[in-house]
């Protein structure tokens, strides 16, 4: 990215670690296949397994239980997928997927693809006002008929809002009624201390690019116990549930990500959250009728990712925020990915009880390892010409005459 | 920047010229189909992404503007609300008028940009008497002013057409390649983009509700029954299946819906010539002429007229233009505002038109400068002794 850029938005993909795109490239000039018997296979093998064992340390599981993927959305498909067919081949009763209502898309539209087409039910978990899901909640949907459940899938925290759900006590939960738990932590990852042997945690999804490593990247834990069908078949690479020729490359670079992530990651949790507050309190200084969406962090610590600042300015549309943002050499989000081009209010925002007005004017603001407080003061100062113009321009898409 | 070649060229010429540009695709649908399908010009995610290419070749930013929802009320429910009341309507220039320069424009405005800038044929440029004026592109085959036609004095000062001067379409593909832009040889868009199969009439068929009623000649003869008078446009000859033949044997034509009482009235092709059109709501593409500017400037009682003036009148996106007199007369109304008189344009045309239905839209020019326009009301037949010219 152009180096006059100020990025915030490190929650869409984080700038490539230098030691990461090292690896990257060292290893695509070595090449091989990790799967072949000979040298050159084996020396690729080595790469990829050095880099499972870094990976495995950083989220605190067996390097035998991380099944290498191309990268977040696949990790989360073949969880979902995998956990349900599985789970209804064994007893056909078992239709319902408990989803919550903030999942990502990776997540989301899986549960509505299986309700489309393999006769699924999609049961979405209300959240609070945070975008917390609310434990009792879903004690109430596993009570209701524990036999009839595939699965549950909460993810660790939410991309758009920063909110970190209860991942302990919904595994817990899930554990109690002898239901699998899978968590989305691609945001996490990196964040926080993710723990794939949480008790109760079935499948644990993260991705190489949010950390640092390259796009392309990811990885499912799934223990060895763990019963689920492949999505992709061939092979029969990473333990018959991914089949496919190992990128080792990537996972060169991700393994390399994942080590540096983990061991800077109390340092810099804290080094962003300050530096989060400093830009939350600036944009309430310079748009008083602004909104922060998601927890207040400083209140109850650990409820939003550090990094993470999002806001509603009432008004504007997100749209327009962005496009002068980007103007002004600031890159930002609205947050919520484009439904085909065309920006749709977030539906996390509006699970969060927002209407669809205040919902379209959204802009997520994410900071991440080369994030500074210059990154912060340019915003602050690009914000209050930015916002009045982004006023006038109003919700020209919404507002009918 | 719709994803067609048109569009590509003019941004490329605006950022020669040396503006500052930003490429926005219009998003005019909730739901845009994936993939292009036979010639429509717009609205696929494909279209979308041809656009983002050409703003990359030519290095400039790109965003997708959602106007969806504007499109719908104003452009997609006027078409169909008109259609119902059995006017036709010209969604393209609905489309000119609430969206690309009024709803984009304010937008863009706000958002601290100078002007518009569009692929269409036709040309702006600054008036003798100050202020800017719409004129005919240099391609006539091309021209696409009568669309424009309901842009007024103040949004002609926001809007850029590079495509003013060019003298055909082949150059403009043959640009475009030069370019490399990768929409040199895409298909022109054809028909109503938000009718993708081209099919009006089964399009509305879904959404007007249609009863069926009866064909009448002007006599009031009940010559058949037809599916619904709302259906059908001014000028139509298929589709009427009338069992007996004409008299004179020759085929029939609607000369007239009748929304209220749900008939179709048909005849011989010349009483579809008309020598007297009224138009409402007139607007005017820049200053307006002098012998309606005293009339419009202050208040004045119904009745009064201006002076004539001489133009050339033209009802349909290339039809041809007709020689004819015009003056603005003020009638009491709803449409004017608080009940006051408002402006009518009467059109009275040196040799008889045909086809000419309700809700299209006039556009009277002088020589290559457009005027203006006003929606048709009504018309006057010569050969049609039963319709007065105001009903």
């Amino acid at each position: 990215m152009p180096r006059n850029t100020v990025y915030l938005d490190h929650a869409a993909t984080a700038p490539l670690r230098p030691s990461a795109l090292a690896a990257v490239t060292e290893q695509l000039a070595r090449g091989g296949n990790p799967s072949s018997l000979h040298r050159p296979g084996r020396a690729a093998r080595a790469v990829v397994e050095q880099a499972r064992e870094e990976i495995a340390a950083a989220l605190g599981a067996d390097p035998v239980e991380v099944v290498l993927t191309s990268g977040g959305t696949e990790a989360d498909n073949l969880a979902v997928q995998g956990l349900y067919r599985h789970r209804r081949a064994a007893d056909p009763r078992r239709r319902r997927v408990l989803v919550s209502s903030v999942e990502h898309a990776a997540v989301a539209e899986t549960a509505e693809w299986l309700a489309a087409h393999e006769g699924a039910e999609a049961v979405w978990l209300p959240v609070d006002a945070h975008g917390r899901v609310e434990p009792e909640a879903v004690r109430e949907e596993l009570a209701r008929d524990p036999g009839s459940v595939a699965l549950l899938s909460v993810m660790w925290a939410n991309n758009e809002v920063g909110t970190v759900q209860p991942v302990a006590e919904l595994a817990a939960l899930a554990e109690e009624f002898g239901v699998p738990f899978h968590c989305d932590a691609v945001q996490a990852f990196g964040s926080l201390p993710v723990d794939a042997h949480l008790p109760g945690l079935t499948t644990l999804a993260v991705s190489a690019h949010k950390l640092g490593g390259p796009v392309g990247a990811g990885a499912l834990v799934v223990g060895r116990t763990v019963g689920l069908e492949p999505v992709q078949h061939g092979g029969g690479q990473e333990r018959k549930v991914r089949s496919g020729t190992l990128d080792a490359a990537a996972i060169a670079g991700f393994g390399v990500a994942a080590r540096e992530a983990a061991a800077e990651r109390q340092d810099e949790s804290a080094r962003l959250a300050a530096l989060r507050d400093r830009l939350v309190d600036g944009v309430r200084r310079a748009v008083p009728g602004a909104v922060l969406r998601g927890p207040e962090d400083r209140e109850h610590a650990g409820t939003r990712l550090p990094g993470n600042a999002h806001f509603t300015f009432p008004g504007c549309e997100g749209d327009s925020l962005l496009f002068l943002l980007d103007g002004a050499g600031i890159a930002s989000s609205t947050g919520s990915a484009c439904h085909a081009g065309v920006p749709r209010p977030s539906s996390v925002l509006l699970a969060m009880g927002l209407d669809e007005t205040t919902a379209r004017g959204a802009q997520r603001f994410s900071l991440g390892r080369t994030s500074t407080a210059e990154d912060v003061d340019a915003l602050l100062a690009a914000l209050p010409e930015v916002h009045e113009r982004a006023l006038r321009a109003g919700l020209s898409g919404a507002a009918l005459r | 920047m719709s994803g067609g070649v048109d569009s590509a060229v003019a941004a490329a010429r605006a950022v020669d010229a040396g503006h500052e540009v930003t490429g926005v695709h219009l998003a005019l649908s909730r739901t845009p189909g994936t993939l292009r399908t036979g010639s429509r010009g717009c609205c696929t995610i494909e279209d979308s992404r041809d656009a983002w290419r050409a703003a990359d070749l030519l290095g400039i930013p790109y965003y997708v503007w959602d106007f969806s929802e504007r499109f719908q009320a104003d452009v997609v429910d006027d078409f169909v609300a008109e259609y119902a009341a059995g006017r036709t309507p010209n969604p393209c220039l609905r489309c000119n008028e609430k969206i690309k320069f009024a709803a984009l424009l304010e937008k863009a405005l706000a958002l601290g940009f100078d002007a518009v800038c569009t692929g269409h044929y036709a040309k702006v440029v600054d008036g003798a008497g100050g202020g800017r004026e719409l004129h005919r592109a240099a391609d006539w085959a091309k021209d696409q002013s009568y669309v424009l036609g309901v842009l007024t004095a103040e949004q002609l000062e926001h809007v850029l057409l590079p495509l003013a001067e060019t003298p055909s379409k082949a150059e403009v593909r043959a640009e475009a390649a030069r370019r490399g832009l990768s929409v040199a040889q895409k298909p022109d868009s054809h028909d109503i983009c938000f009718i993708p199969d081209g099919d009006t009439r089964g399009w509305l068929a879904e959404r007007i509700e249609l009863a069926e009623g009866e064909i009448k000649d002007v006599e009031g003869n009940v010559l058949g029954t037809h599916p619904g008078a709302n259906a059908f446009t001014v000028g139509q000859r298929k589709g009427l299946r009338i069992g007996t033949p004409a008299p004179d044997g020759k085929p029939r034509f609607v000369l007239e819906i009748r929304p209220k009482t749900n008939e179709v009235v048909v005849g011989p092709e010349a009483m579809l010539a008309v020598d007297e059109l009224r138009g409402i709501r007139p607007t005017w593409a820049g200053r307006p002429v002098p012998e309606a500017a005293e009339l419009l400037r202050d208040g004045r009682a119904a009745g009064e007229a201006s002076l004539s003036f001489p133009v050339l009148a033209q009802v349909r996106a290339h039809g041809d233009p007709v020689p004819a007199r015009a003056l603005l007369e003020l009638v009491e109304g709803p449409d004017g505002p608080d009940g006051a008189p408002a402006p009518e344009l009467v059109v009275r045309l040196d040799e008889p038109m045909r086809g000419v239905a309700p809700g299209q839209s006039l556009v009277l020019y002088q020589g290559t400068r457009v005027l203006g326009q006003a929606t048709i009301d009504r018309a006057h037949s010569l050969a049609r002794p039963d319709v007065a010219a105001s009903r």
